[in-house]
């Protein structure tokens, strides 16, 4: 009886990821999104809310999946995932030599995103509780007018992603957040509602000019660029794909 | 945190931006005697389903053209492009992360023929940072592509459309945002020939004209990355002919014979400047402006928009290295929008030379009426020259010969050449001026308390009269301290003079 409590007691810390993940308070409030509230230019509001302050690893995906052998890329359902679903790693309970343990982890899906974050007792965040906390540099909550600031997001997309990715442990900006714009794209939970129309536009639509001169109007904040890639990105996936640069981090309530 | 579906919308007609102008939905021919549907139909390059076995496109890199489509009826063609993000020298020493089309700038050229069907598949590799689409100008329908090739990195997407109309159309990325996706290089050429193919030619070439901004100058060494700041002022650090410098020179030079005919396929993917495309030593027989169907005869330099095309033929008719260049001339020199065609073959003398005459051009310096000359020449034969006459005739061929470099008024240049006016050089020994003349002076030599180190060459193609004449009239003007010179004497310095004058030191 007490070696079966033993056991189970043990099976419960196994499943719980090799040490409890940092997460750092954030303030939330009044944020300027690159996608306003209405569409035009009302702020959006953030909750007070908490945010990993690294993004998960290979080491701990790998704890998350041999607890959840659901998740191993070799049972996980086609639905979930695509193929390239954790494929470099060495075996489906091995990272090797192509997954550092202290990397990111990438190729991961949406879903599987979302499952990890849930036995965190988290969940992933939303566009603009990323795009808030990505907002502040080392010193300043909201560094988005310094050129340097969009000139780091921007030195990173052109950087080609054929070199092995970093060790997380970048420099803490203001909120105590490493890692948040580089070395990695994230996943948010609403990454499929940044850009529904993308790739059907409607050219009978008679308002389509209208909002062809809306784009042109938001792409004179040059600041935006930057971000707009991002959501480009995000809005290009479905929550079942994977790439070699998309992994993520979990955020939960104050 | 939910916001209104028109919000999306916008934030969608931003991100995967094509042009914002549709193509017009129906298009009727203007005039035509025969409006019959076929007819209209068959202008607009709809000849109906396609036939055969599908054909696999046979893409290539530029500056190569793949072979003519040689088919006589409307085809299913699968045209299979790959986007690949990687880094590649921009210049000597120089490298650019470049956004591609099949792995090169400009991307993989594309040719099909007017009626076909292509069903295009676009891959984005794996390893890709970033989502990508594609709009080709070649194509009828809502964003030409763009909407329904929307690619995350290590996904395909696939479309299909009817190659309608005819002609060389640019296609390139239109994903947010789309200046930069241009400016890293993904732009390339579409030719949908006319059904009868176009005329034969010796030389089929893919060039391409793009402007690229680097936070590093022109030539900065290293791994440069984009500068959206440039990108927006239009301030490009390089302007390039298939996205290298030196892509099109030395070893890389195009190449043709005497006696052929060259076709260029000239895009321009920009993001920002338009093209003045110009090659050095030819004239173009034909032209089809912006990739119309009606072409422009004898034309010197072209004009290619941003995300435009043309068609360009010519005929080489002399040997040597013919230089391509957007005319907007520092691009070329300072920025590197320059490319070689280099044609083999014989000389033809009649119709360029090569240079026949090197000779020194005085320009209006020179006096047509050389009187003077002429009446002392005659003095001096008959025995009557006079001072007078000889100062007239020294005037006459000092302007001709000497003001270039001493000045009509015998001032010289500053630092440069010495001054002849109150000189104490001259002064100090009037007849040392005859060798100096007919044999040159070389070195440093002090005149009025300045330093003079230069060269005269000698005058040998003066007269000894001419001489003579010239130098009186210098001891004659501007405070000198007077004199005469005369033909014997001057024929006797020449014949004395050592090798070279010898300077003062």
């Amino acid at each position: 009886m007490r070696v079966r409590l033993a056991l189970a007691l043990l099976g419960l810390m196994l499943a719980l990821p090799a040490g409890a993940a940092d997460y750092a308070a954030l303030p939330g409030g009044r944020f300027a999104s690159v996608l306003p509230a209405d569409g035009k230019v009302a702020p959006a509001q953030v909750a007070p809310f908490r945010l990993r302050t690294e993004p998960v690893t290979n080491a701990e995906f790998l704890a998350f999946v041999k607890a959840h052998p659901q998740w191993r890329r070799d049972r996980v359902a086609a639905i979930l995932a695509d193929r390239r679903y954790l494929s470099h790693w060495a075996d489906a309970e091995t990272l090797g030599g192509e997954a550092l343990p202290r990397q990111p982890v990438t190729r991961i899906s949406w879903f599987a995103a979302q499952a990890y974050c849930e036995s965190e007792g988290a969940r992933l965040p939303s566009w603009y509780e990323w795009e808030y906390a990505a907002a502040a540099d080392a010193s300043r909550r909201d560094a988005r007018s310094d050129p340097a600031w969009r000139e780091n997001l921007l030195a990173w997309y052109s950087r080609p992603s054929n070199a092995p990715l970093p060790d997380i442990g970048g420099a803490p900006n203001a909120y105590g957040v490493r890692d948040i714009t580089r070395p990695v794209w994230e996943w948010v939970d609403d990454f499929n509602a940044l850009l529904v129309a993308s790739d059907s536009r409607d050219q009978n639509d008679p308002d389509v000019l209208k909002f062809c001169g809306a784009g042109a109007i938001s792409l004179q904040e040059k600041e935006n660029y930057a971000v707009l890639m991002r959501i480009a990105m995000l809005s290009a996936l479905k929550a079942a794909d994977t790439t070699n640069n998309m992994g993520f981090r979990c955020a939960k309530p104050q | 945190m939910s916001r209104p579906q028109f919000l999306v919308v916008a934030a969608a007609a931003l991100l995967t931006l094509a042009a914002c102008s549709g193509k017009p939905s129906a298009v009727s021919p203007v005039g035509a005697a025969d409006a019959s549907p076929a007819a209209i139909a068959a202008t607009r390059g709809d000849f109906g389903p396609p036939q055969g076995e599908p054909i696999h496109a046979v893409l290539t890199s530029p500056p190569h053209v793949p072979p003519p489509v040689n088919r006589n009826y409307p085809a299913k063609v699968i045209v299979e492009l790959e986007v690949v993000e990687k880094e590649m020298p921009i210049s000597e020493g120089v490298s650019y992360t470049f956004w591609t089309f099949g792995g090169t700038v400009p991307g993989s050229f594309i040719r099909v023929r007017q009626g076909d069907t292509v069903e295009f598949h676009l891959k984005n590799a794996p390893d890709s940072k970033m989502p990508h689409n594609i709009d080709l100008h070649g194509v009828t329908g809502p964003g030409g592509g763009a909407a329904s090739s929307f690619t995350a990195p290590g996904h395909e997407s696939r479309f299909t459309f009817k190659a309608l109309n005819q002609g060389i159309y640019v296609y390139h990325c239109a994903t947010a945002p789309v200046g930069m996706h241009i400016a890293n290089g993904m732009y390339g050429l579409i030719l949908v020939e006319p059904p009868e193919g176009l005329s034969k030619v010796d030389h089929e070439y893919y060039v391409m004209q793009g402007d690229f901004y680097t936070t590093g100058k022109y030539r900065q060494k290293g791994l440069q990355p984009f500068d959206m700041e440039k990108a927006i002022d239009e301030h490009p650090t390089y302007v390039l002919f298939n996205g290298k410098e030196g892509a099109l020179t030395g070893d890389n030079a195009l190449t043709a014979k005497t006696n052929q005919t060259v076709r260029l396929f000239v895009g321009n993917g920009g993001p920002n400047l338009v093209s003045s495309f110009h090659v050095i030593g030819e004239i173009f027989d034909k032209v089809q402006p912006e990739g119309g169907t009606v072409a422009q005869h004898n034309v010197q330099t072209t004009l290619i928009p941003s995300g435009g095309a043309a068609i360009v033929e010519f005929h080489t008719d002399v040997p040597g290295s013919y230089v391509l260049v957007d005319h907007s001339i520092f691009r070329a020199f300072n920025k590197g929008a320059l490319g070689i065609l280099k044609v083999d073959g014989a000389e033809d003398k009649t119709i360029y030379s090569g240079k026949e005459v090197d000779s020194v051009y005085l320009g209006d310096r020179s006096e047509p009426n050389l009187q003077a000359v002429t009446t002392a020449a005659k003095a001096h034969a008959a025995g009557t020259l006079t001072k007078a006459e000889q100062i007239a005739a020294g005037k006459q061929l000092f302007t001709g010969t000497c003001s270039v470099c001493h000045q009509a008024n015998g001032e010289g240049l500053p630092n440069v050449f010495p001054p002849l006016a109150k000189s104490d050089f001259l002064a100090a020994d009037p007849k040392r001026a005859m060798t100096i003349v007919t044999h040159g002076l070389t070195g440093k030599i002090t005149v009025n308390g300045h330093e003079y180190d230069s060269v005269m060459p000698p005058m040998a193609q003066l007269t000894d009269d001419e001489v003579a004449n010239i130098l009186t009239y210098v001891l004659n003007s501007w405070g000198n301290p007077g004199g005469q010179i005369s033909k014997e004497e001057v024929a006797k310095a020449r014949a004395e003079a050592a090798p070279a004058a010898v300077p003062e030191h």
